[in-house]
C-alpha cells in the first residue's frame, strides 16, 4: 500500500503579485477588446481572454501547476468531457 | 492459500457478530463497508419489490382493452413511480452500493473502502433522498405523471407533484457522485501488496469504470433536475420558447445524463458475470485485457451517444446521423464482451449452477436487448417504433434480463459466502426456469406489440392488440412466480440452509480465501497476492 505525503508548495509574494497584476491587465484586455469591431471573433477573443485569465488562476492560486500528474490528469478529464458534451450539442443546435 | 487455523480462532460468525454498538444502531451507523453493502441490499430490494408490484399491476391493466383495474391518471402514474423506483432507487444504485460495496474492498485485498464515512453518508443521503421521492407520492396534488424522463414542457406544467420529486432523484445523485469518488479513489489507493492493475478482477474494472461514470455523468443529471425547478418554482423559461427558451435543451441534458446510466446500470452487471462464467467453467476467463479495456470504452464512448433517443425529436439532422453512428461504435466493445464470455465457455468443464445459469440467461437475454438496440439506433427504423412498446420490450430485456439477472447471480453466487449457508439447488433451478419462461413471453410480446404499432405508456389500446396482451400479462404471473421461488428459496437458506466452506465454488479471487463469513477486518493478515484473479491451478484450486 503506498500512502500519500502531501506536499506544500509555498509560492512567493514576487509570483503571486505578478499573478494578479496579470490578471488585471488581462482584464483591461477584455474590456479594451469589447470596444473593437471584431465582428464574429469578438465571442473567440473574449472567451480566449477569459480561459487564459482562469487558467492562470487554476495554475498559480489554485496551485494545480505543482500538484501531481494525476490530479493535473483528472481536472483535464473533466474539462475535456464538458467541452466533448457542448460540442455534440451544438451538432444539433447549430445546424437544426 | 490455506490458513484454516485462522477460522477456529475467527469467532465463526466474522462481521454479522456485535461490533459493541447495539441493535440497529450498529447497523445504521456502521462504516464496515459490509454493513453498508447490506443497508443498501435491504433498503434497495425492498424497492424494487414494491416497484415489481407495480409492474404486476399495469399488466394487469393491460390485460383487457378499456379500463380494467384502474384509469388513466392511476395508470400514468404508475409507469412513472415504477420508472423511477426501478432506476433511480434500485438498479442504479443497487450494483455499486450493494455488491460494490460488499466485495470490491475485499478483492483489491483491503480492510476497507478509502473513505467509510463517507461510505455510510452516501448510503444517509441515498435514504434521505428516497424519503422525499415517497414523500412526494403522498403530499401535494397527487403522485407525479411525467414518465421517469420528466420531460418538459409537461414536467413544467404538470399540477401533480412534480418539484418534490425531482428534488429527491437530485438528492440520490448526490449520493451517488460520493459513492464513485470513494470507489475510485480505493481502487487507486488500497490495492494489497502484489494487487497490480493486471491482477484485479474483472469485477473491480468493472465497478471501476463505473464509477467514473457516476463521478462524471450524474452532476448534469442534478443540475437538469434543478433546472426543473428553476422552471416550475420561478417560471424561469429556460425550456419556453416563447420565452426564448428550448424545450430540446432539456431532453439533451437528461440523455447526456441518463444514456452514460444505462452503463451504470449494466457494467457492474457485466462485471459480476465475468466473474461467475469462468468459475464454472473451471477455465481462466478468455480476453482478460479486451474485457477490462472494453469496460472503459463502453464508460467513455457510451457517453457520447445520448442523442439516439432524440432521432423523432426534430434535432437536426445532422445531429441525427453523428449520434446514429456513434451509437453503432458502442456496440463493439459490448459484443467484445460477449465473444469472450463464450470463448471462456468453450471447452470448458461447465457446471450449471444457480449463478450459472443467471450469467448464461444475462448473456442470451443482454444480447436480445443489445441487437433491438441498434434497431433502435438506427435513425430509419427508430421513427417506426419510437416511444412504441417495442421499446419498453428492448429496454426491459437490457436491464430486467440484463442488469436484474445479473443481481439475481450476484445473490446466488455470493450468498454463501456472506451467510455461511447454501440455498436448495434445485428450488433455485426451479425458480430460474420460471423467471426465464415468464420473462420471455411477458417481453416479446410487448416488443411484438410495438413493432405492430402499439404506443407505450397507454393504458387503454385497440382490440386487435388484445391477444398478445394477454399472453404478455401471462408471462408477467409466471416471472412473478419465479421471483416468489427464488425469494423463498433464498429466505430458507437463509435460516435453516447446510453450512458451507469458505470456498464453496471453488473461486480464485480474494474474497474465496477469506473464512466465511466475512471477518469485521476481511484479512486475518494482510494479504500479498502473487496470482491473477482467474488462476485456479495458481491458487491451488482443483
Ligand atoms: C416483474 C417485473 C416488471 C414488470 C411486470 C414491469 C412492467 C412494466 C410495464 C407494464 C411498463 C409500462 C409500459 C407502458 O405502458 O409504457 C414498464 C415500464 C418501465 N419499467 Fe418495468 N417492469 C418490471 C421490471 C422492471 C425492472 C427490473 C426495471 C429496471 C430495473 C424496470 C424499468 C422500467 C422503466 C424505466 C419503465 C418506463 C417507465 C416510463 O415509461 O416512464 N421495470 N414496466
Ligand atoms: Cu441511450
Amino acid at each position: 500500500m503506498s500512502s500519500i505525503t502531501p506536499e506544500q508548495h509555498v509560492v512567493s509574494y514576487g509570483k503571486l503579485a505578478a499573478t494578479w497584476l496579470a490578471l488585471m491587465a488581462l482584464t483591461v484586455l477584455t474590456i479594451w477588446v469589447s470596444f473593437q469591431d471584431l465582428g464574429i471573433f469578438r465571442v473567440w477573443a473574449a472567451l480566449s481572454i477569459a480561459s487564459l485569465k482562469s487558467g492562470l488562476v487554476i495554475a498559480i492560486f489554485m496551485q494545480m501547476k505543482y500538484e501531481n500528474r494525476l490530479l493535473k490528469w483528472l481536472l483535464f478529464l473533466a474539462l475535456a468531457t464538458l467541452a466533448i458534451f457542448i460540442g455534440l450539442t451544438f451538432v444539433d443546435v447549430l445546424y437544426r | 492459500m490455506t490458513n484454516s487455523e485462522a477460522t477456529t480462532v475467527q469467532d465463526e460468525r466474522g462481521f454479522w457478530k456485535d461490533t459493541g454498538k447495539t441493535g440497529i444502531t450498529s447497523w445504521i451507523f456502521s462504516t464496515d463497508h459490509k454493513r453498508i453493502g447490506f443497508l443498501y441490499f435491504y433498503t434497495v430490494f425492498s424497492f424494487f419489490l414494491v416497484a415489481v408490484i407495480l409492474g404486476i399491476l399495469m399488466r394487469i391493466e393491460l390485460m383487457a382493452p378499456g379500463r380494467t383495474i384502474m384509469g388513466p391518471q392511476t395508470y400514468n402514474a404508475l409507469f412513472t413511480v415504477h420508472g423511477v423506483i426501478m432506476i433511480f432507487l434500485f438498479i442504479l444504485p443497487g450494483f455499486q452500493g450493494v455488491f460494490g460495496n460488499l466485495l470490491m474492498p475485499i478483492q483489491i485485498g483491503a480492510r476497507d473502502v478509502a473513505f467509510p464515512r463517507l461510505n455510510l453518508l452516501s448510503w444517509w443521503i441515498y435514504i434521505t433522498g428516497a424519503a422525499t421521492i415517497i414523500t412526494s407520492l403522498f403530499t401535494g396534488s397527487g403522485p407525479p405523471d411525467t414518465g421517469w424522463t420528466f420531460y418538459v414542457p409537461f414536467s413544467a406544467r404538470t399540477g401533480t407533484n412534480v418539484t418534490l420529486a425531482v428534488f429527491g432523484v437530485f438528492l440520490i445523485g448526490m449520493s451517488a457522485i460520493l459513492t464513485g469518488l470513494n470507489f475510485v479513489t480505493t481502487i487507486h489507493r488500497l490495492r494489497a501488496e502484489g494487487m497490480t492493475w493486471g491482477r484485479i478482477p474483472l469485477f473491480v474494472w468493472s465497478v471501476y469504470a463505473t464509477a467514473w461514470v457516476q463521478v462524471l455523468a450524474t452532476p448534469i443529471l442534478g443540475i437538469t433536475l434543478l433546472l426543473i425547478i428553476a422552471e416550475r418554482v420561478l417560471g424561469a423559461g429556460l425550456f419556453d420558447p416563447g420565452r426564448g427558451g428550448d424545450p430540446l435543451m432539456y431532453q439533451h441534458l437528461f440523455w447526456i445524463y441518463s444514456h452514460p446510466a444505462v452503463y451504470i446500470m449494466i457494467l457492474p452487471a457485466m462485471g459480476v458475470i465475468s466473474e461467475i462464467i469462468p468459475v464454472f467453467s473451471r477455465k481462466p476467463i478468455f480476453g482478460y485485457g479486451m474485457i477490462a479495456m472494453s469496460s472503459l470504452a463502453i464508460a467513455a464512448a457510451g457517453s457520447l451517444v445520448w442523442g439516439h433517443h432524440m432521432f423523432t425529436s426534430g434535432m437536426s439532422d445532422l445531429a441525427v446521423l453523428v449520434f446514429s453512428f456513434l451509437t453503432f461504435v458502442v456496440a463493439i466493445p459490448s459484443a467484445i464482451k460477449v465473444f469472450n464470455w463464450v470463448s471462456t465457455l468453450y471447452k470448458g468443464s461447465i457446471s450449471l449452477e444457480a449463478p450459472m445459469l443467471f450469467a448464461l440467461g444475462f448473456i442470451l437475454l443482454f444480447s436480445i436487448g443489445g441487437l433491438t438496440g441498434l434497431i433502435l439506433g438506427s435513425a430509419a427504423t427508430d421513427i417506426h417504433v419510437h416511444d412504441t412498446q417495442f421499446v419498453v420490450g428492448h429496454f426491459h430485456y437490457v436491464i430486467f434480463g440484463g442488469s436484474g439477472f445479473a443481481f439475481f447471480g450476484a445473490m446466488h453466487y455470493w450468498f454463501p459466502k456472506f451467510f455461511g449457508r447454501r440455498y436448495r439447488e434445485k428450488l433455485a433451478l426451479a425458480a430460474w426456469i420460471l423467471l426465464f419462461i415468464g420473462f420471455n413471453v411477458m417481453y416479446f410480446s410487448m416488443m411484438v406489440l410495438g413493432v405492430e404499432g402499439m404506443p407505450r405508456r397507454y393504458y387503454d389500446y385497440l382490440p386487435e392488440f388484445h391477444a398478445l396482451n394477454l399472453t404478455s400479462t401471462f408471462g408477467s404471473w409466471i416471472l412473478f412466480a419465479g421471483m416468489v421461488i427464488m425469494l423463498v428459496n433464498l429466505f430458507h437458506g437463509l435460516l435453516r440452509g447446510e453450512p458451507v466452506e469458505r470456498n464453496p465454488w471453488g473461486g480464485a479471487t480474494l474474497e474465496w480465501s477469506i473464512p466465511t463469513p466475512p471477518p469485521t477486518d476481511n484479512f486475518v493478515e494482510e494479504p500479498v497476492v502473487t496470482h491473477g484473479p482467474y488462476d485456479f491451478k495458481g491458487s491451488g484450486i482443483p
